[in-house]
């Protein structure tokens, strides 16, 4: 495919890039919430992407690179519009993620990174998310958290996602506030 | 001190509904600390830091330092700018405490930072939250933005003459960013290497200037501290390391979850009583006390073990970030060590060779023994290997990384030893 896609930012973007430099007094650091606004946009920073960050900031294009590519959560390629983060990290792994993570692999007929051939999901097996008390759990496309997987659970997740429904916050009750309310 | 932890009453994250909006924060008596500590003459920014040092507030985020210690290292002011970075990056594997504070209290956490810039003269504060975290970056941000509105931020807060910003700050999915120079950097807009130290960052922090980094929880102790003095925050819990602990369990026991208790906590009352037991009534195998790069604890070698500095020093642990992972009898520590090893390899930065290339050979030979292929060499190979990496490094991620290798094989041997084969020409 080749019709090159014009990348640009608009108008309220570009007001949006003045605010994020002005919190900083030096010209890198705005290259990370930059590169988060772009991929909220064209759902990826590829090359080009990142080349439009670059000239957006005035900065060498080889070191929007290199942020890019340092962190994880930055699509360096086009992923699905679902990216389902699935946790295998220690607390997850001894609770089951892995059995998730291969449920939905059979579920949707793919491995572990890769995407769906319509382009609506793509899998990952992610490090710890930092919701070890609530496992298994994934984070879906860098947003919300749905924690407490069960098989039955993910159905449901994916059939709504098909319908372009995201599962909404769960808010976890912190238990000590919980508890001595059903004691009283 | 052992204070009675079953009439304790929840300092950090209080049982009030809707605490995390800043009209019921005020309403029982939020910012009110700030408030006294910036308009009365009782109040210097020395007195606040030796109240901070003298209440022995341990940073909640690993290292366990003094913070008001810490503190005290910066510089005198020179006039130009001074930064505080807060450190939100949570990654260690079992570690779920800081986000509870962004849900459930933030102003405590706001309130607390703006007490530590007034006590060391700073600018601003970046607060760095993992990237992950969005949904908690949304909440804190409107936290931060209805503390703005209401003058706690800004220009001469509380008509004090005192200025101070707070800027979120969204990470994009790199563990080596909660070490604080990678932080730093990432804060920088670079990729995140650790910094050789030194300078330390109180020396040349961000941007070269001076810069202390402490923990969201740490920074949320403070209020409490100078709100009820030295003497009140020190009666609480252990008493070299004192103060109420956001204790974050998982793994298998009936209840994880996180959990506020002062600390020197007995792990069997936090796991029997607290998280109600052992799930299926199983027996506990291991415990890892305070996130995965913390030595893990043999069940039958609990007793008496309680969750601070000095008595899991004495057990041949750290209370780390006190994120607790519990394993019961049926758990194969083989397969949790390959993915603890696995997790460290992925997050390891690169730039020095014994962590970058270590990892990676630590996770090939625990591959090479979970598949069955491993021989009884390879365990002494794997022991080798770590003191090659251990303080070998720029930043303690390969320390943190070769740990539990070390004391998962030393302690859990047995395992190990069912999974490989007896090398063919053993030494006699």
């Amino acid at each position: 495919m080749s019709n090159e896609q014009q990348y640009t930012f608009s108008k309220e973007e570009l007001a949006e890039i003045e605010k994020i430099k002005a919190k900083y007094p030096d010209k890198k650091p705005p290259v990370m919430p930059v590169l988060w606004m772009a991929q909220e946009k064209f759902g990826h920073v590829e090359p080009e992407v990142q080349r439009l960050v670059a000239e957006t900031l005035d900065l060498p294009e080889a070191h929007v690179y290199g942020v890019a590519t340092f962190y994880t959560q930055y699509y360096k390629e086009k992923m699905g519009k679902y990216v389902l983060d699935v946790c295998t990290c220690l607390s997850c792994q001894i609770c089951g993620g892995y059995d998730i993570l291969h449920y939905l692999e059979e579920k949707l007929g793919i491995k572990a990174g890769e995407t769906t051939e319509d382009g609506k999901f793509s899998i990952q097996s992610v490090e710890c998310l930092g919701a070890c008390g609530y496992a298994p759990m994934m984070q879906i496309t860098n947003d919300v958290y749905c924690n407490h997987l069960t098989k039955e659970k993910v159905d449901t997740i994916l059939d709504d996602l098909k319908k372009d429904k995201l599962p909404e916050f769960e808010q976890i009750p912190f238990p000590q506030h919980q508890n001595e309310s059903s004691k009283s | 001190m052992s204070t009675d932890w079953k009439s304790f009453q929840p300092l950090l994250i209080p049982k009030i509904p809707n605490l995390h909006k800043i009209d019921v924060y005020e309403k029982n008596g939020g910012y009110k600390t700030l408030k006294d500590i910036l308009t009365s003459k009782d109040h210097t920014p020395e007195s606040v830091t030796n109240t901070v040092k003298a209440a022995n507030l341990r940073g909640r985020g690993g290292a366990g330092f003094n913070a008001g210690l810490k503190w005290s290292f910066m510089p005198k002011p020179d006039g130009g700018p001074r930064y505080i970075a807060a450190n939100g990056d949570e990654s260690e594997p079992g570690t779920f405490k800081d986000r509870q504070i962004f849900e459930y209290n933030p102003h405590q956490f706001i309130e607390g930072s703006i007490i530590a810039g007034y006590a060391m003269d700073i600018t601003a504060v970046y607060v760095y939250i993992r990237g992950e975290y969005r949904s908690w970056i949304n909440m804190f941000q409107k936290a931060v933005d209805d503390a703005y509105a209401k003058g706690y931020l800004g220009k001469n807060i509380c008509n004090s003459g005192f200025d101070l910003d707070m800027y979120v700050h969204s990470g994009a999915g790199a563990y080596i960013c909660g070490e604080e120079s990678s932080l730093m950097e990432s804060l920088e807009g670079k990729r995140g290497y650790p910094r050789v130290k030194p300078p330390f960052p109180a020396q040349k922090g961000l941007w070269g200037r001076p810069t202390t980094i402490n923990n969201i929880e740490t920074l949320a102790n403070v209020p409490l501290i100078m709100k009820n003095g030295s003497e009140w925050y020190t009666s609480i819990g252990a008493k070299t390391h004192p103060g109420p602990v956001l204790y974050g369990i998982s793994g298998h026991v009936n209840k994880p979850g996180v959990y506020e208790y002062p600390t020197g906590m007995l792990i069997s009352d936090l796991i029997n009583e607290v998280c109600g037991g052992m799930r299926g009534g199983k027996k506990v195998k291991a415990v890892i006390p305070g996130g995965s790069s913390t030595p893990p604890l043999r069940g039958d070698q609990l007793d008496g073990v309680r969750m601070d500095a000095d008595s899991l020093r004495e057990a041949g642990s750290m209370m780390g970030t006190a994120g607790m992972v519990i394993m019961d009898e049926d758990t194969d520590m083989v397969d949790v060590l390959w993915r603890i090893s696995h997790f460290y390899h992925h997050e390891s930065c690169g730039q020095c060779t014994p962590c970058r290339d270590g990892t990676g050979f630590l996770e090939k030979t625990l591959i090479k023994i979970k598949n069955g292929e491993g021989e009884t060499r390879d365990l002494d190979l794997l022991l080798d290997l770590c003191t090659q990496i251990e303080g070998r490094t720029i930043c303690a991620l390969a320390d943190a990384a070769a740990w539990p290798v070390r004391y998962t094989i030393t302690r859990f041997r047995e395992d190990f030893e069912k999974r490989v084969k007896k090398s063919a020409f053993a030494l006699a």
